[in-house]
């Protein structure tokens, strides 16, 4: 069976991916707002920036934040003279990696969405006496409601399988930044084969899981619209 | 059609737009009628929907002023969003919320707006014959019944004015037929204006009471229906729909024959019983290509309907080979498509008598 330290690391890595997604939620819908409805040149710089961890090896990305986050980077400054310490090494700072690095795992599936529902839903609520805000929430979010659910998933999975981020920014601390990808690395260094692949099973099992159920419950094609 | 004596200085819309887009440019300056169904009317790519988005604060013209009932909606300072105008309005296709049934759909607007009232909702519900609908998703309805829900949302946020973009154009001829006898209770019920986008001469002689007619972004005539498709100079095309809209009142039923008699200013008229009751105010439609012209007694004919009438003017048709004919019946105006060389040979002119036999009429209640 799964031993204590590989429980720990599903735990820490479960608690990453929620928090990851959830902050993402918070900053990606309005960047994925912005994308679909802009219409200024600045929408084609924005999105390549976006889209960038998309393409980067993750050990670039990671030396960058590193660099930014370190004690002589702006980051590291900022949350230095907030009395917070750096955050290299820290779960905080394995969060704010993530949120980086699983960015266009939500804004990408999210500007889809807003960008199918078009116009005209806006309009008809505007004239239903629907202010803007009041529209983004009682018309947006329903029918954007797929794509909020694609995103959630996606970006929770792919903070899930991150692991040359972690290495850069985290270490290898257990109970901290030790996730599970990480944990698997240990394993294999150390000869521990059968330890390797239970915990490999488990998420390779938990990533089919997750794509099933997305695809599973993609709408069907509308019809007679 | 509804006649009051409202003040009218302020109870008009006033519209004053300008649009630039590439390839098209809007360029309006209208006084609308704040009563009745004023339609909007022009071939497709005229600016009638730009116009009518411009007046529901959809599109932001450059520079414009528009002022509803005496208050201002649009000037150099003002900009009422959407929103906050007391407006309802029907896109053109159907534009229901896929994520509510028809009620949520309903109660849209009428959660959110303070003019609403509960009895209008029901009103709505009743005047578009929707009842049954309520429970349903949208997409489980007809292109008609979807087209009737939007028309009863819009009713409902109990609007000051209704706006209609060819509410009609994305359905079929079967469809259409299922609409318009609401939008004719529309018509006669609401004591709203209703300004109403087509490019089909039929619905705009079936609602109307007032067109204004567009064409590459400008106004080339506006007024009241009847006189203004009476009119010779009428700078759009109309092909066969060129003919008149008159209105009567059935008088008498033939049931021997099945025949109606509609009496107009200016003479009576035979049509086919279509069980509308004496009394009843009733408008019919007079195509030009229908009305034929004699000078002298024709005699004995098939055609029913023969009035006395004086050649008041001569214009062109759009064929060289044809002429329309404006002519005095009583009071009234009727068109008549002729041959160039009919006219010559039976010497029309303005001031001549002539015998105008009509060969057919539709009816429209």
């Amino acid at each position: 069976m799964l031993t204590d330290s590989d429980l720990q690391a599903i735990w820490l890595t479960a608690r990453l991916a929620a928090i990851t997604t959830l902050i993402l939620l918070l900053i990606g819908t309005p960047i994925a707002w912005w994308l679909a409805r802009t219409r200024t040149w600045w929408k084609g710089p924005i999105g390549a920036v976006v889209a960038l961890p998309l393409v980067l090896p993750p050990s670039v990305l990671g030396f960058y934040l590193l660099l930014a986050m370190g004690p002589h980077g702006p980051v590291g400054q900022l949350t230095q003279s907030l009395g917070l310490g750096t955050l290299p090494f820290t779960f905080w700072g394995l969060v704010v990696a993530s949120v980086f690095y699983s960015l266009p795992f939500m804004v990408q599936p999210l500007q889809n969405a807003f960008e199918n529902i078009g116009e005209r839903p806006l309009e008809v609520a505007a004239t239903l006496r629907a202010s803007p805000l009041d529209t983004f929430f009682s018309v947006v979010l329903p029918l954007a409601k797929p794509g909020f659910i694609t995103a959630g998933i996606l970006t929770f999975a792919h903070t899930v399988g991150e692991f040359g981020v972690v290495l850069m920014i985290g270490g290898n601390i257990p109970g901290i930044t030790r996730v599970a990808s990480v944990q698997i690395y240990d394993h294999v260094e150390a000869m521990e084969y059968a330890d390797a692949h239970r915990l490999a099973a488990v998420m390779l099992s938990f990533s089919f899981l997750v794509l099933l159920a997305m695809y599973v419950r993609r709408p069907k094609p509308a019809k007679g619209r | 059609m509804h006649p009051t004596s409202q003040d009218a200085s302020d109870a008009r819309i006033e519209a004053r737009f300008r649009l630039d887009w590439p390839g098209f440019t809007l360029d309006v300056d209208l006084k609308l009628p704040s009563r009745g169904v004023t339609a909007l009317f022009g071939h497709s790519g005229s600016g009638k929907t730009t116009l009518l988005r411009c007046i529901a604060g959809l599109e932001r013209p450059s520079c414009g002023r528009l002022a509803f009932k005496g208050k201002i909606w649009q000037d150099e300072k003002t900009w009422l969003p959407t929103y906050q105008r007391p407006i309802g309005y029907v896109f053109q296709e159907t534009s229901l919320f896929t994520h509510l049934n028809v009620l949520g759909n309903l109660r849209f607007g009428l959660q959110r707006s303070a003019t609403a009232q509960r009895v209008g909702l029901e009103q709505a519900i009743e005047l578009l014959g929707i009842d049954h609908l309520l429970a349903r998703k949208p997409d489980t309805l007809s292109g008609g019944e979807r087209q009737r829900v939007g028309i009863a949302r819009a009713l409902a946020v109990g609007p000051e004015i209704l706006l209609m973009d060819e509410p009609l154009a994305a359905l079929d001829l079967k469809r259409k037929q299922e609409i318009l006898p609401y939008l004719e209770r529309l018509h006669d019920e609401l004591d709203i204006p209703l300004l109403y986008v087509s490019h089909s001469p039929d619905e705009v002689a079936r609602l109307a009471d007032h067109i204004v007619v567009m064409d590459e972004g400008r106004v080339v005539a506006d007024g009241p229906l009847g006189e203004t498709l009476a009119r010779l100079d009428l700078p759009i095309r109309l092909g066969e729909d060129v003919g008149v809209v008159l209105d009567a009142m059935v008088g008498v039923i033939d049931s021997e024959w099945h025949l109606a008699r509609v009496d107009f200013a200016g003479g009576s008229l035979w049509t086919r019983d279509r069980g509308v009751a004496p009394g009843k105010r009733v408008r019919v439609r007079v195509l030009a290509r229908d009305v034929s012209l004699a000078v002298t007694d024709p005699g004995a004919s098939s055609i029913q309907n023969i009035l006395d009438g004086r050649v008041e003017s001569i214009g062109d048709d759009e064929h060289p080979g044809l002429l329309l004919v404006r002519v005095q019946v009583g009071s009234s105006l009727l068109l008549a498509r002729l041959t160039r060389r009919s006219a010559a040979q039976l010497g029309i002119a303005p001031g001549l008598p002539v015998s105008v036999q009509i060969k057919s009429v539709a009816l429209m209640e």
